[in-house]
C-alpha cells in the first residue's frame, strides 16, 4: 500500500528558502538585465542565507528523525552544521560578489577574440550566485541526511555546482578549467565509490538507513566481508570530499585552479558538510563496529597530517600551500571521528567552524595581493608584504597562526580540544602524531611570517589593493572570530557541547 | 538454495546465448564483403562527409542532447506519479507542480539565454 508522506517542513524550510533562493536566481538570470543582475543576484542570495539561519534559529531546540519521512535527522549536530554552513557561506557570498575574480564569459575560448570583446563589453557571469545557493543547499542536506540514497543526491548536489565554480576564473582560465575537469573526474569517481559501498551496506543489512545499519551490526545479522567492502568504499568517496591522503591529489590543483573567493567556499564549507556526514555515519551507523574501522582512520588520519604538513614546506605557491594545510587539517579533524565520543563530536563542532573562518580570511588576503595581471599567488613574490601593508599582512599572520594552533587563537583551543577527545577515548598514537605535525606545520607558517615581516621587499609591482567594503567585512569577520574563540573559546564551545547530538 | 544462485544462473545463460550466437554466425554465416559495408552507419543514408573545422561537432548538438535529458528525467518522474496519483491525492498534485515548475524556471532560463536558437 502506498501513501503520501509526511514532511514536516518547518525543519526542511532551512533548506528549502536556499533552494527557493536559487531558482529565484535562475530566474533573474532569464529575465532581468544584464547590468541588473549583478546587485539582484548578490541581494536574492544574501536574503536567503539570513532568512534560512533566522529560520533554523526559531527551530533550533525540535529533534526530530521524522522530518522527511526519516531520511533527514533534525537533531543538535544537524542544528550547528546547518548553522555555522550558513554563516561562512554568508562571507563567501560577499567574498564572490567582490569585484573580478569571475570570467566575463565562461563558454568563450582562452585567448579568442570571443573572450576580449566579452570583457570589453563588461559582461559577467552572474550565474555564480545560483550555482552557490545550490551547492549551499547540498551541503545543508548532506550534514543532515540519514539514508545512503539521500546521502548520495545531497553529495551530488553540492558536489556538481562546484566543479562548475572552479573553472569559472577570470585570470589564468586554462589553470582554472583544468582544475575543473580533474575535479570533475576524480569527484565523479568518488562519487562511484560511495555508491558502491552504499550496495554493500545495503547488502550486508538489508537496510539503506544509518540506524538500520546500526541495528544490523548489532545482532551482527551479514556477512562480515560485505561490511567491510562497504565502509571502506563509502569512506573512499567521503575522504575524497575532505581532501584526506591518499585521496587527496586533487586538492592542490583545484584550490589554485579556482577562482579564489571559490576556493575559500570550497575550503570552509565542503569541510563542514563531508565531516559532518562523516560523523553522522560513523557514530551512528558504524559506532558498533568501531574494532573493524578504527585502525584504518587511524592509519589515514596519521598519513594526511603528515602528507599535509610536509608537503606544505615545498610549496611556492600561496594557494597550493593553504591547499596542503587544509589537507593537514582534515588529518586533524579525523582524529575527532577516531575519539568516537561526545567530546570527540564538540570539538570537532568547534574546530569546523574556527577552520572555516580563518580560511575564508586566508583566501580574501589572496585576492587582495596583485600585480596589473592580476592575483599574485607566487610566495616569492609575497616578501616583505608587512612593510607594505601592514594590516593585511598581520590578518594573514593571525591566520596562519591560527591554522599552527598557537595559543590565543581559535586554533589553538580547536586543536586542543579535538587532541583531548582522542586521548580521553584511548588513541595516544594519533594524538602524538597529532603534536608532532603540528609543530612541523608551525616551522612553516612561522617561515611564511618571517618572509612577510623580517625581509626587505624587493621593488616588484606587487600591491595589496584597497580592500572593498565587502572583503572588509569578511576580513573583520575572521579576524574578530579567530581572536575571540582564542581568548574565549566558551562562547562557541558551550553552545558546541549542547548542540553535540545525533539522533539514532 | 543461495539466493545468488539464479542470478549467475542467469548471467550464465545470457553470455552463453551471445557467445554462442556470435559464434554461429561466425561459422556459418555468409561473407561477402562490399564498400557499404566498411563504411559508418548511418540509418541508411550515405554517411555525412567530415564536420567543418578538423571533425568537431558543433556544442550546439550537445545543448540539444542535454536539454533532451532534462526533460526526460521530468517524465520518468511523472510516470511514477501518473501510477499512485488517487493514493497520492492533493498532497501528490501539490508537489508535482512544484517539480514541473520547478523544471520549468530552467527551461525559462534557456529559452531566454537563447539556447533554444540553432544560429
Amino acid at each position: 500500500m502506498f501513501t503520501s508522506p509526511i514532511l514536516d517542513y518547518s525543519l526542511l524550510a532551512p533548506i528549502l528558502i536556499i533552494l527557493a533562493g536559487a531558482l529565484i536566481g535562475v530566474g533573474v538570470e532569464a529575465f532581468a538585465r544584464k547590468e541588473q543582475r549583478a546587485p539582484l543576484q548578490l541581494g536574492i542570495a544574501l536574503v536567503s542565507v539570513v532568512a534560512s539561519f533566522v529560520q533554523l534559529l526559531r527551530v533550533r531546540n525540535v529533534r526530530s528523525l521524522k522530518a522527511a519521512i526519516d531520511s533527514v535527522a533534525f537533531d543538535g549536530a544537524t542544528v550547528f552544521m546547518q548553522g555555522s554552513i550558513l554563516v561562512l557561506a554568508f562571507f563567501a557570498l560577499l567574498l564572490i560578489a567582490d569585484r573580478g575574480n569571475f570570467v566575463a564569459q565562461a563558454s568563450a575560448i582562452p585567448g579568442s577574440q570571443d573572450e576580449h570583446s566579452s570583457i570589453a563589453e563588461g559582461k559577467s557571469q552572474t550565474e555564480v550566485f545560483p550555482l552557490t545557493l545550490f551547492a549551499i543547499s547540498g551541503m545543508m542536506l548532506f550534514a543532515a541526511a540519514t539514508d545512503l540514497i539521500t546521502l548520495f543526491v545531497a553529495l551530488e548536489v553540492l558536489s556538481l555546482p562546484l566543479y562548475l565554480m572552479a573553472g569559472l576564473s577570470r585570470r589564468r582560465r586554462l589553470l582554472s578549467q583544468e582544475a575543473a575537469l580533474k575535479y570533475f573526474l576524480l569527484g565523479a569517481y568518488s562519487s562511484a565509490f560511495f555508491l558502491f559501498g552504499g550496495a554493500f551496506l545495503y547488502g550486508y543489512s538489508g537496510s539503506l538507513s544509518l540506524t538500520g545499519i546500526a541495528t544490523a551490526i548489532d545482532v551482527n545479522s551479514g556477512n562480515d566481508v560485505f561490511l567491510l567492502i562497504g565502509i571502506v568504499f563509502l569512506m573512499v568517496g567521503l575522504l575524497f570530499k575532505i581532501g584526506a591522503v591518499p585521496f587527496h591529489s586533487w586538492t592542490p590543483d583545484v584550490y589554485q585552479g579556482a577562482p579564489t573567493p571559490i576556493t575559500g567556499f570550497m575550503a570552509a564549507c565542503t569541510k563542514i558538510a563531508a565531516l559532518g556526514a562523516m560523523l553522522r555515519i560513523f557514530y551512528v551507523a558504524l559506532s558498533a563496529d568501531v574494532v573493524m574501522w578504527r585502525p584504518i582512520v587511524t592509519v589515514i588520519s596519521i598519513i594526511t597530517m603528515l602528507v599535509g604538513a610536509i608537503a606544505a614546506l615545498s610549496q611556492r605557491d600561496v594557494k597550493r600551500t593553504l591547499a596542503f594545510s587544509s589537507i593537514a587539517h582534515a588529518g586533524f579533524l579525523l582524529t575527532g571521528i577516531i575519539a568516537l565520543n561526545q567530546s570527540g563530536l564538540k570539538a570537532s563542532l568547534f574546530y569546523l567552524v574556527a577552520y572555516g573562518f580563518a580560511t575564508i580570511g586566508a583566501f580574501a588576503v589572496v585576492t587582495l595581493v596583485r600585480d596589473s595581471a592580476g592575483e599574485v599567488s607566487d610566495m616569492n613574490r609575497w616578501v616583505g608584504l608587512g612593510k607594505k601593508s601592514p594590516l593585511i599582512a598581520g590578518a594573514f599572520c593571525l591566520f596562519l597562526l591560527s591554522f599552527g594552533g598557537i595559543p590565543l587563537t581559535s586554533g589553538f583551543i580547536a586543536k586542543f580540544s579535538i587532541f583531548t577527545a582522542a586521548y580521553e577515548s584511548g588513541n595516544t598514537t594519533v594524538v602524538v602524531f597529532g603534536v608532532l605535525t603540528s609543530a612541523i606545520a608551525l616551522f612553516f607558517y612561522l617561515r611564511v611570517i618571517v618572509m612577510l615581516f623580517f625581509t626587505e621587499p624587493k621593488s616588484d609591482a606587487v600591491t595589496v589593493s584597497v580592500p572593498s567594503l565587502k572583503v572588509k567585512l569578511v576580513l573583520a569577520a575572521s579576524v574578530i572570530v579567530t581572536i575571540v574563540l582564542g581568548v574565549y573559546p566558551s562562547l562557541l564551545l558551550n553552545s558546541a557541547q549542547s548542540f553535540a547530538s545525533f539522533l539514532r | 538454495m543461495n539466493p545468488y544462485i539464479p542470478i549467475l544462473v542467469i548471467g550464465a545463460i545470457g553470455f552463453g546465448f551471445a557467445a554462442f550466437s556470435v559464434g554461429v554466425a561466425a561459422i556459418t554465416g555468409p561473407k561477402r564483403y562490399n564498400r557499404a559495408k566498411s563504411e559508418a552507419y548511418e540509418c541508411g543514408i550515405q554517411p555525412s562527409p567530415q564536420a567543418a573545422g578538423g571533425g568537431r561537432f558543433p556544442v550546439k548538438y550537445f545543448l540539444t542532447a542535454m536539454l533532451f535529458i532534462v526533460f526526460d528525467i521530468e517524465i520518468v518522474f511523472l510516470y511514477p506519479w501518473a501510477v499512485t496519483f488517487d493514493k497520492l491525492g492533493l498532497f501528490g498534485l501539490v508537489e508535482m507542480v512544484i517539480f514541473i515548475l520547478t523544471v520549468f524556471v530552467a527551461y525559462a532560463y534557456v529559452w531566454r539565454r537563447g539556447g533554444l536558437e540553432w544560429d
